[in-house]
């Protein structure tokens, strides 16, 4: 029944993309995201779906796999789409009973939906090309700065790699539970509010139960291999920006001035 | 009475979008009154199979019979099949929640809308039957050894008062003295309650010692069913799929194939010492 | 005893304990004692560098908490215990101990960290401080002498739970120990995964010489250790060459355990007046003695 769901969406290649540092990708999606509402012009959307594109063809990712990052979002999309579709004021091209369909509309949720649409598949792009191992490795260096001012940097990420390390294997625990449960004639489906909570509890207390055993588990095996904090601690992967990361950097810097310059005429 | 599998397959689709065959175009039929192994390696698909016998996970293909009746027809109440086939998952004391031992007892059979006294009833007995004394009826499920939690969590699903008991590698993690025990156990419900019993295991010792009848099954499919003695005329087909026969099993052939004059037909260690100390002084 | 440094003792041994003792207190919901547990009572045991180890214990015999004692997760209420000569009392020792000692656990997925299994290997090194070069060097290494190193960029959810134990030794490897402890690694393995973790620890032992504590409740594993103790209600019930222990039936019985369908034969054998050696533990050997008793008659 869980089995379904997947967390972290990395798609396996050897791409460009695929090689840069997540630091780049971090921050040229960040770059991406913010510049895309910067404006709402043919000739700005027509920039960021090219260097869209390019990106996409440079990630060797196929885009039907890009594209099913929209899956969750589709309801939203659709409904901000209609909701501006009929409700802007405007020139009417057709009207079906109370509604009215306007040009300035059709122009509002085409660019709305392809600005989400964009925003979307550019962080995917991002999830998709980087592991979520280096995209902690690539937050902690980029949030360095904050352990000055004492946040625990190092611990925070550790902790997100760890998460995403037994999400997948709580939820298949979750599965076993709630299977030998049902086995035993609970019912999860029916019933009101506060008793499918009440109907929860013969999963959420082994689940828990399980999930502090295997955090001490986890605790002792740390000891066991030396840990001792971030303090004197080397990398196997050291982050290192290489020529293609500064090239990269000046591939966002280029879009964003291109960007500009179409924008303003 | 008896529980019917017709030409059934399983498949699932992983998360790379590729689909996994777990069981292909399965024909098992248990009767009542039987003590059946399942034998076969992780990735098999026994585990799979076993979870069909209730209605857990539902055949892509093919049908299931209990009593002859159709488990997926819409009249078919699961939930009756659920309290009839009695479902010990691996590692069961996992599932354990309720705050004392009684209370996590009880909780199969009132799902299953017994009454009160029914229930308190067949709980105590259930207990009872495992060997949980009445002085940790009202015990925390967290101060008990884990031999203990086992038996309490197999009591769980006793009260229900299943006829078919199907438990997934029960001995799992235990001592070879608690293994035993476990067994011990089964083979007093499978005589004194008359509960038939299939349990799961990759131990063909386990089959040889205690099953009248074992399914082999290798990459979905049943290979091997049968009584163990006829089972382990078939000592080259187990070893290609890598289970093999008991030790001293296997010693027995090996004997035979050196030209010994042997009986070659043995369960277990007593048996093959006979078999051995005959053609030695023969 | 306490004394600054790593000064060394224990006489050359590389484990060395000493009428060891280890209490738990049990408490009540208030937090009161209720009552003292005796996990372990008096354990001597001596580990030459170099030997394949065996502990055997039913479950709460006491193994598993002397394991965690090797490895200083545990420290001792009384008595002593030396790791290649380091003291695990002085918590000043403990990372030395550790690097010196490592230790594979029961479950196989809670004692891998990180998301890839590369990475996870990596993890004692980077704690350690050792050069990013000399990680890369020591992963590969540690990897292939698993067998694991075509899945080093895999994620370890995809891997058995044999595969998973081979990682984890692997991660122990790679901090270079003098000493590997298995604490009931192959308790939670089907037989491929406990036959391939043996036969990786096996020729970690013979090839690379580290000593190995196997902590197991299956005699099978333990045939071809070099020595073996068997724990019952936290002391030394019985110790000595797998013969030796072999042969005590009803000591056996009496800690819990059973022995391997061959030794059962040979003892039924041995019983009947058949003239064959007791330490027999493999089916050829067997099947050896018991052709050539049959061609020369008795």
């Amino acid at each position: 029944m869980l089995r379904d769901i997947t967390i972290g969406q990395y798609y396996r290649a050897d791409s460009v993309i695929h090689r840069l540092d997540a630091r780049v990708k971090i921050v040229g999606t960040i770059l991406y995201i913010i510049s895309l509402f910067t404006f709402s012009s043919f000739q700005g959307y027509a920039v960021s779906v090219l260097f869209f594109g390019i990106m996409v063809t440079l990630s060797k990712v196929p885009f039907s796999y890009i594209v099913r990052g929209l899956k969750p979002i589709l309801f939203m999309l659709v409904f901000t789409a209609a909701l501006n579709l009929f409700w802007t004021p405007g020139t009417t091209i057709v009207e079906i009973g109370m509604l009215h369909l306007t040009w300035e509309g059709l122009y509002k949720a085409g660019f709305i939906s392809l600005r989400l649409i964009l925003l979307i598949l550019g962080s995917s792009l991002m999830t998709l090309t980087t592991t979520p191992n280096q995209l902690t490795d690539g937050i902690e260096h980029l949030l360095r700065p904050l352990k000055y001012i004492h946040v625990p940097v190092h611990e925070l990420a550790l902790m997100m790699s760890i998460a995403l390390r037994f999400i997948p294997i709580l939820i298949e625990e979750t599965d076993r539970i709630m299977k030998a449960q049902t086995a035993r004639g609970a019912d999860f489906e029916s019933g009101n509010i506060a008793r499918r909570l009440k109907n929860m509890l013969p999963i959420l207390i082994p689940l828990f139960v399980s999930a502090v055993n295997r955090a001490n588990d986890l605790a002792l095996a740390m000891d066991a291999r030396c840990y001792h904090g971030g303090d004197n601690r080397t990398k196997m992967h050291p982050l290192r920006y290489q020529g293609k990361d500064i090239l990269a950097y000046g591939a966002c810097v280029f879009y964003l001035v291109v960007l500009g310059i179409i924008v303003r005429i | 009475m008896s529980i019917v599998l017709q030409n059934v397959s399983y498949t699932y689709r992983n998360d790379g979008n590729s689909v996994t065959q777990a069981l292909s175009d399965i024909n098992l039929e248990i009767h009542k009154g039987e003590f059946l192994a399942i034998v076969g390696h992780t990735g098999s698909g026994k585990s799979t199979l076993i979870q069909l016998l209730n209605g857990l996970e539902r055949a892509t293909q093919g049908k299931v019979f209990f009593q002859g009746k159709d488990i997926y027809s819409k009249d078919f109440s699961i939930k009756e099949l659920r309290s009839k086939v009695g479902m010990v998952f691996q590692y069961p004391e996992n599932q354990l929640f309720e705050a004392t031992v009684i209370k996590d007892v009880e909780f199969g059979p009132r799902n299953m809308g017994q009454d009160t006294l029914q229930m308190e009833l067949n709980s105590f007995q259930a207990l009872k039957d495992v060997g949980i004394g009445e002085e940790l009826l009202d015990a925390s499920v967290l101060a008990l050894s884990g031999g203990q939690k086992r038996r309490v969590a197999i009591a769980g699903v006793l009260a229900m008062q299943p006829e078919f008991l199907v438990l997934d590698e029960p001995m799992a993690g235990l001592d070879p003295v608690g293994r035993r025990e476990i067994f011990a156990l089964l083979q007093k419900l499978h005589k004194e309650r008359g509960i038939t019993i299939v349990f799961v295991s990759h131990s063909m010792e386990d089959a040889a010692e205690y099953a009248d009848r074992v399914v082999v099954m290798n990459q979905g499919k049943i290979v091997l069913d049968g009584p163990p003695r006829k089972i382990f005329c078939y000592e080259k087909e187990l070893e290609r799929i890598g289970l093999g026969v008991p030790q001293a099993t296997r010693l027995v052939h090996r004997l035979a194939e050196q030209g010994a004059q042997i009986e070659k037909d043995c369960l277990t260690v007593e048996e093959s010492a006979a078999a051995i100390l005959n053609w030695l002084q023969g | 005893m306490k004394e600054a440094g790593r000064t060394k003792s224990g006489k050359g041994n590389m484990i060395e304990s000493k009428d060891l003792v280890h209490e738990y207190s049990r408490r009540d919901e208030d937090g009161n004692i209720t009552g003292i547990i005796r996990a372990i009572d008096g354990v001597d045991i001596q580990v030459k560098p170099g030997d394949f180890i065996a502990v055997l214990g039913a479950n709460g015999s006491g193994k598993s908490t002397f394991a965690k004692h090797l490895n200083g997760l545990l420290f001792p209420t009384e008595g002593t215990l030396y790791i290649d000569g380091m003291d695990t009392s002085d918590s000043t020792n403990a990372l030395f101990v550790r690097q010196t000692a490592g230790m594979v656990f029961q479950n196989p997925d809670n004692q891998i960290i990180a998301n890839i299994v590369e990475e996870d290997v990596g993890f004692g090194p980077e704690n350690m401080g050792v050069p990013t070069q000399e990680i890369l060097k020591r992963v590969e290494e540690s990897l292939k002498e698993v067998g694991m190193f075509e899945y080093r960029r895999h994620s370890p959810n995809r891997l058995s739970g044999g595969q998973k134990q081979r990682v984890a030794i692997a991660g122990i490897m790679a901090m270079r120990p003098k000493c590997i402890v298995l604490d009931e690694a192959t308790a939670m393995l089907d037989p491929v995964g406990r036959k391939n973790v043996l036969g990786t620890v096996l020729r970690l032992n013979k090839k690379e010489k580290i000593t190995i504590i196997l902590i197991t409740h299956y005699m099978e594993e333990v045939v071809q250790a070099d020595y073996i103790y068997v724990m019952n209600k936290g002391k030394v019930a019985l110790e000595g060459t797998p013969g030796e222990v072999f042969r005590e039936e009803g000591k056996l019985e009496e800690c819990r355990l059973t022995a391997p369908q061959i030794t059962q034969l040979v003892r039924k054998l041995r019983k009947a007046n058949i003239p064959i050696r007791e330490d027999i533990f493999s089916e050829e050997e067997l099947i050896r003695s018991l052709l050539l008793f049959k061609k020369n008659g008795r």
